[in-house]
């Protein structure tokens, strides 16, 4: 299978996300992927936002929609694995009139839209249309993602990056306040959780299971991180059921209290993620929040962060004014009528406080609802922000493997993988939006991390490419039922098998150091390269100036010391001096060379 | 609670005449006195309304106690010389603006003819890296005094000042820093003379001769440091006004001129004898065509200038962190209605038609307006810095502002209306250049010599009323009134040592790669420029006349070409200009970015930013400690310091380098020492400005965070709804 009407490889494959599969079957200049398989090509047109109507030829294959216009210059092509694809709808009908007018029209997850146009005669558009649909919902119709087709092997196994226990020992645990629990080994106590939980050492199998009763889907407070030496400790779970009625358990509030006990935390922190009007609202459906009057030695923070479909609503203002082309007048004012930086503020000061608290030896638990959306964002970012190791690449995928994977983020449902219901309520970019939180951290400490903003990127393109099984299913239950790890590729295996491309230089290491990011509007910025990245305007740099200019000074630096090295090898030893350049004897015109370091100006 | 506050009250009224005499005669306060004046105060400001405490003080008695009368007479800053202090009052509060507990630092407060200053009773605390030689960062030079502000933050305008002084007088800078005094612990006296003089000397006009450089020029005596402001374009401030400047040359042949403006037909004549004037002016280097632009016609005019930066400079002119928190919610639309990014935006979309019309069509520009040395100013230099990388250079941009600014008859003085006279226009014209700068910079950093600090220290600069360089209006004016050697602002080392000097480079800037020059010389085509050079470092032999030798080459070389007819274009109507500028960008942006050559800057809203070191220096809550892009600057800066180490001991050992020398030919001097050697102290996002303060190691967490963030418009109210709503399906 080749397609030889192509010759030369793009300038920019795959949005720079994915390298490799440059190296891997050539397929003219779009490789594919093992276990990838063409399923038509077509002659088109594509309507592009930016140059205008390209002719060229579409390529799509169980994988993706792959674009090439056969007369600009240079090529412009397209690369969109059909993960990325949210809708697709016939635009125009056979009696449209007008030029280009018939054809279709697709909606990216990704911040893009593409229209292709067709001849109108003898329904061309149909098999095209029927295969897209058919392909880039696969589990509408019946058919498997393509995380389990592919063939892909890499040097690394990223299904071993993440070891429960592994990780929990590195905090220092269990110890004596704290103890792993494997009540929920068959996912019997709360289905969304995963198997290995750390609770109080105080709390009994007997508790854990009354306290289920009264927390939203059973998900109990249990430890997602200890301070070494403070011993305070970030819990996460969902809302109490208190109802309408409020109804008080005895055994939550017992429980609550053994956590604030284990480090002789006077008052415990209940930071509820959402706004508290949303919390009082819940009542009516049976949930709410943690009253004074029942939780005596504990203080409950309101965090005003919106739910999933306020954060929906306003990542699609965002697209609106940046798709295709940057809003002109009143950037700023449209910037800010998207209310999305403003989301971002919230969600990042959430998360201050929280590692605040934390840092001042004060234990916290978090939650929202049901404690699987902004709770993953709190806890993972405050994470981030305490401890040093999440901000490594490995830790990152820790990380992200532990809050988010692990404790049921509802992947499936909040993107919507392989599924045709474009319009579907659970829909939201909840972790595209933690991302975001990651990327203005990153931002302002531009030397605190190991990774650098390709690895963000390459982390979203994956979110919604379905090539890796790492952000497919809800929650650990359901992955071990379509068994996943081992009929997937894990992202973390692409990315640990070139650690290289993702590393950000200017890393420093400096463990036990909190970072605090200013969450202020004056600080927080639109981030540019990921959401206009398919603006031909916004110069998509490989390499920033500073980082480029750092690493050849870098390689300089190694360059001389190698040749001093070099040079006083040959003085100690005058008679093994050989090298025709550097061994000049020092009275050689000293002068010639100083002209080197003082040019005039 | 409240009914014992307000008998406390009826008793102080009471007794009002005998506690005041107690109060100023006391040399010992203790702790219940305190408690009184902090009722005072209230009093003082809140006349008989709410008792509500505005005052907490931290500063235990002992530590007024050690402020006696005796010591008060030797505290005075280091004066400078021909400084002279008019007057001083003690027990002045200097609030700490960092947070909300109206905590503060008793002190001296002074006045003299350069500064307002005040001198803490606490020791000093530590030195600062980025040290100003002339003033302190409790010093205010007094040209550089905003606005200032009584009680109730009331305006206080000059002149209407008799014989009350408010309890609290806040001074806003015009290098953004904020001092809020609290005089309600002085001797009335005092208090009363301090705040009339401090009134006087800032807000009152007076004459140009008061302005402190006079004083310091005839005082000082540095050999080193006399700089001849020897200026290079032929003739007086009149020969801009009426004629025709020539500012630049592409190598191509065609010229950029600026003029004021063509006064408008009247009668049939008089436009055409000036065009005549203007023709024979540019006669011998004519070809092709002439686009004319009045600059008037599409920029803001100096008034607009002015208002939109008023308005932008509130948002960082912050008095306590409430307000800040408050504003932070409305901080991009707040931005977008005062109209300062757009006005940016305009000037470097106007400089940018300019380079296309010079680059790509090849046709000479004259650009016009009213007075010609405002706007003009602001574009041509724009221009230059886009098309010649010389002026990219420390020393090029130097001569840059020199030759268009200062030569180029900008309105220095009025602009800045150092005197406070009322008829004067002030606008901060050339800040907006400089923010373009910036912009530039931003986008482009590896094509500067000079760094975000240089630019932020020069627009201070400005205000510092040592330096001649900006106290003009004009060279005429100047030579007028100068009878003794000057310092020019360009003699950094008048403001600070070498070390902070060093901050000015841009570790990120690389020379040319040098090709054989000695080969090519003589027939690659070259820009032309004026080569005016007025710096200390380098002096020019007096009235040499730079510009008639580089005219009249520029006469030969271009004499023999084509002379062509004047085509004036009409003035450029926006959409298309807009669209055809961002065709050019475009076209650019496609090629490799060479940053030794031509530079555009990019247009689009998320690429016009808001200059943070300067805006956001003094701002506490919005450092971003261990942070901010000087951390990876100087981690650059490091490595170059490694970098230059080593080939100094390769070139001892009489070693040819001859691998790529790129990075290893950086300017003599960097950043890299400076730093290398603060590497174990956290820098903060405002370094150099605020560097080595012990700030309390806790986030700034910000408050009033969901007043403003109330999501309208949604269907079906979807903020009220539920996250998951129906039964779970876990596939």
């Amino acid at each position: 299978t080749k397609f030889s009407q192509l010759s030369s490889p793009p300038p920019n494959f795959f949005g720079g996300a994915s390298r490799e599969s440059l190296k891997m079957e050539p397929l003219a200049d779009c490789s594919l992927l093992p276990g990838e398989e063409r399923i038509i090509d077509k002659d088109i047109i594509y309507i592009c936002p930016f140059s205008g109507a390209l002719k060229g030829k579409v390529f799509i294959t169980n994988y993706r929609l792959y674009f090439k216009s056969a007369d600009a210059d240079p090529a412009v092509t397209l690369d969109v694995p059909l993960g990325a694809i949210g809708r697709v709808e016939k635009m125009g009908g056979a009696s449209s009139r007008g030029e280009n007018s018939y054809g279709l029209d697709i909606t990216c997850k990704d911040m893009r839209n593409l229209r292709f146009a067709l001849k109108q005669e003898g329904h061309s558009r149909r098999d095209i249309f029927d295969i897209l649909f058919k392909y880039a919902f696969p589990l509408s119709h019946g058919l498997l993602l393509f995380a389990y087709l592919s063939q892909e092997k890499f040097e690394e196994n990223g299904w071993s990056v993440y070891k429960p226990m592994e990780e929990f020992r590195r905090q220092g645990l269990p110890n004596d306040k704290w103890r792993v629990t494997f009540i929920n080994a068959n996912y019997e106590l709360c289905d969304t959780y995963p198997t290995i939980l750390v609770v109080p050492f105080k709390a009994t199998e007997e508790d854990l299971r009354k306290v289920c009763t009264f927390r939203s889907r059973g998900r109990i407070p249990v430890l997602s991180w200890i301070h070494r030496e403070n011993q305070a400790v970030i819990c996460r779970c969902s809302q109490p059921l208190v109802g309408m009625s409020g109804k008080r358990n005895k055994d939550d509030e017992r429980y609550l209290d053994l956590i604030r006990e284990a480090n002789g935390t006077a008052k415990l922190t209940i930071y509820d993620a959402r706004p508290s009007v949303n919390a009082v609202a819940n009542k009516a459906t049976g949930g709410g929040y943690e009253g004074d009057d029942a939780y005596q030695n504990a203080e409950l923070v309101f965090l005003d962060i919106h739910n999933i479909h306020v954060m929906r609503e306003s990542l699609k203002k965002l697209k609106d004014i940046v798709y295709p082309n940057v809003e002109e007048s009143h950037w700023l004012s449209s910037l800010e009528s998207t209310h999305w930086l403003e989301h971002i503020k919230l969600v990042i000061s959430g998360a201050i406080q929280v590692a605040d608290k934390i840092s001042g030896g004060n234990s916290v638990v978090v939650h929202c609802s049901d404690g699987w959306d902004r709770t993953a964002q709190l806890t993972s970012l405050a994470m981030l922000m305490l401890d040093s190791h999440y901000r490594t690449l490995r830790g990152f995928q820790v990380l992200l493997e532990k809050e988010w994977i692990g404790f049921g983020h509802k992947f499936a449902n909040r993107i919507g993988h392989g599924d045709k219901n474009h319009a579907d309520q659970d829909r939201s970019p909840i972790f595209v939006q933690f991302i975001d939180c990651v990327w203005q951290m990153t931002k302002q400490f531009p030397t605190a991390f190991e990774f650098n903003e390709r690895l963000l990127v390459t982390i979203l393109d994956h979110l919604f490419s379905c090539r890796f099984g790492t952000f497919l299913f809800n929650c650990e239950r359901a992955r071990d039922t379509n068994e996943l790890r081992s009929k997937t590729v894990s992202l973390w295996s692409l990315v640990n098998s070139d650690l290289s491309f993702y590393q950000n230089p200017f890393y420093t290491p400096e463990s036990n150091r909190v970072l605090y990011p200013v969450a202020s509007m004056r600080h927080l910025e639109l981030w540019v390269t990921y959401y206009i990245r398919w603006n031909p305007r916004i110069r998509q740099q490989q390499q920033s100036p500073v980082e480029q200019r750092y690493i050849e000074l870098l390689a300089l630096r190694d360059e001389y010391l190698k040749k001093l090295e070099e040079l006083q090898l040959s003085d100690s030893s005058p008679n093994s001096s050989h090298l025709s350049n550097s061994s000049t004897p020092n009275a050689a015109s000293p002068t010639q060379h100083i002209t080197h370091l003082h040019t005039p100006f | 609670m409240f009914d014992g506050r307000v008998l406390l009250k009826q008793v102080i009224l009471l007794f009002w005449p005998l506690i005041s005499t107690w109060v100023q005669g006391a040399e010992k306060i203790d702790s219940c006195q305190l408690q009184v004046l902090e009722m005072l105060s209230s009093l003082g400001s809140a006349g008989g309304k709410s008792a509500k405490p505005s005052f907490v003080s931290y500063v235990t008695p002992e530590e007024i106690k050690s402020e006696k009368e005796p010591s008060r007479k030797e505290k005075h800053p280091d004066l400078l010389p021909g400084e002279v202090v008019f007057c001083s009052a003690s027990t002045v509060l200097k609030y700490t603006q960092d947070d909300l507990s109206q905590r503060g630092v008793f002190g001296v407060l002074l006045c003299t003819n350069f500064r307002v200053s005040f001198v803490s009773d606490e020791e000093p605390t530590e030195e600062m890296l980025f040290k100003n030689k002339l003033y302190g960062e409790n010093d205010i030079p007094l040209s550089c005094v905003d606005n200032i502000y009584g009680d109730k933050r009331k305006l206080i305008t000059g002149g209407l000042v008799k014989n009350k002084y408010p309890s609290k007088m806040i001074i806003h800078c015009k290098d953004l820093r904020v001092f809020q005094f609290s005089l309600s612990f002085s001797k009335e006296e005092d208090a009363k003379k301090i705040f009339q003089g401090i009134v006087h000397h800032c807000l009152e006009p007076k004459s140009l001769r008061c302005l402190f450089a006079f004083s310091y020029c005839e005082n000082t005596s540095y050999p080193g440091s006399y700089t001849v402001e020897n200026t290079s374009y032929p003739g007086s401030y009149s020969y801009c006004r009426e004629h025709l400047m020539w500012c630049w040359s592409h190598h191509s042949g065609c010229a950029l001129f600026k003029t004021a403006s063509i006064p408008l037909v009247q009668e049939d004549n008089v436009p055409q004898t000036y065009m005549e004037k203007m023709l024979t002016a540019v006669a011998h280097n004519h070809l092709y065509s002439v686009k004319t632009e009045d600059l008037s016609d599409t920029l803001p005019t100096v008034q607009d200038i002015l208002l939109s930066y008023n308005k932008f400079k509130q948002f960082f002119l912050i008095d306590n962190t409430t307000e800040f928190w408050m504003s932070d919610m409305k901080w991009f639309s707040s931005l977008d209605n005062c109209g300062w990014l757009d006005i940016i935006r305009q000037c470097l979309q106007k400089a940018v038609e300019v380079v296309e019309s010079l680059e790509k069509e090849n046709t000479n520009v004259l650009i016009m307006e009213e007075g010609g040395s405002d706007l003009c100013c602001v574009v041509s230099s724009l221009v230059q810095l886009m098309l010649d990388p010389y002026y990219r250079t420390l020393l090029g941009f130097q001569s840059l502002v020199q030759k268009e600014w200062v030569a180029g008859g900008h309105a220095f003085l009025d602009r800045s209306n150092h005197l406070h006279l009322k008829d004067k226009v002030e606008s901060p014209v050339f800040l907006l250049f400089l923010e373009c700068v910036w912009q530039l910079q931003q986008q482009h950093g590896p094509a500067f010599q000079f760094s975000e600090t240089y630019l932020t220290v020069l627009s201070d600069s400005v205000h510092v009323p040592v330096f001649t360089t900006f106290l003009f209006n004009n060279d005429g004016h100047r030579d007028s009134l100068l009878r003794v050697k000057t310092h020019a602002v360009w003699d950094w080392s008048v403001q600070f040592d070498c070390k902070a000097q060093d901050l000015f480079t841009n570790p990120l800037y690389t020379e040319k790669p040098k090709q054989d020059t000695s080969v090519r010389k003589s027939y690659r085509p070259r820009h032309l420029r004026q080569l005016s050079l007025p710096s200390s470092a380098f002096k020019t032999p007096p009235k040499k006349g730079f510009f008639k030798d580089e005219a009249d080459n520029l006469k030969k070389i271009l004499g023999v070409k084509r002379l062509s007819r004047w085509m004036l274009s009409p003035s450029s109507d926006s959409p298309q200009t807009s669209s055809s500028v961002r065709e050019f960008y475009e076209a650019w942006q496609t090629k490799p970015l060479d940053y030794h050559g031509l530079l555009l800057p990019c247009l689009d809203g998320p690429s016009i930013r808001v200059w943070m070191q300067r805006y956001l220096r003094w701002i506490h809550d919005v450092q971003i400690l261990g942070g901010g892009p000087v951390a990876m600057l100087s981690k650059v800066s490091e490595i170059l310091g490694e970098v230059q180490e080593l080939q100094r001991q390769l070139d001892r050992h009489g070693c040819t380098l001859t691998s790529n020398h790129k990075g290893a030919r950086p300017r003599a001097k960097t950043a890299a020492a400076v730093i290398a050697a603060r590497s174990s102290v956290r820098l903060s996002s405002s370094f150099p400005f605020v560097t080595s303060r012990n700030w309390a190691f806790k986030p700034a967490i910000p408050t009033s965070l969901l007043q403003s963030l109330m999501v309208t418009g949604m269907p079906g109210n979807l903020a009220d709804r539920e996250d998951d709503g129906g039964p779970e399906s876990l596939v």
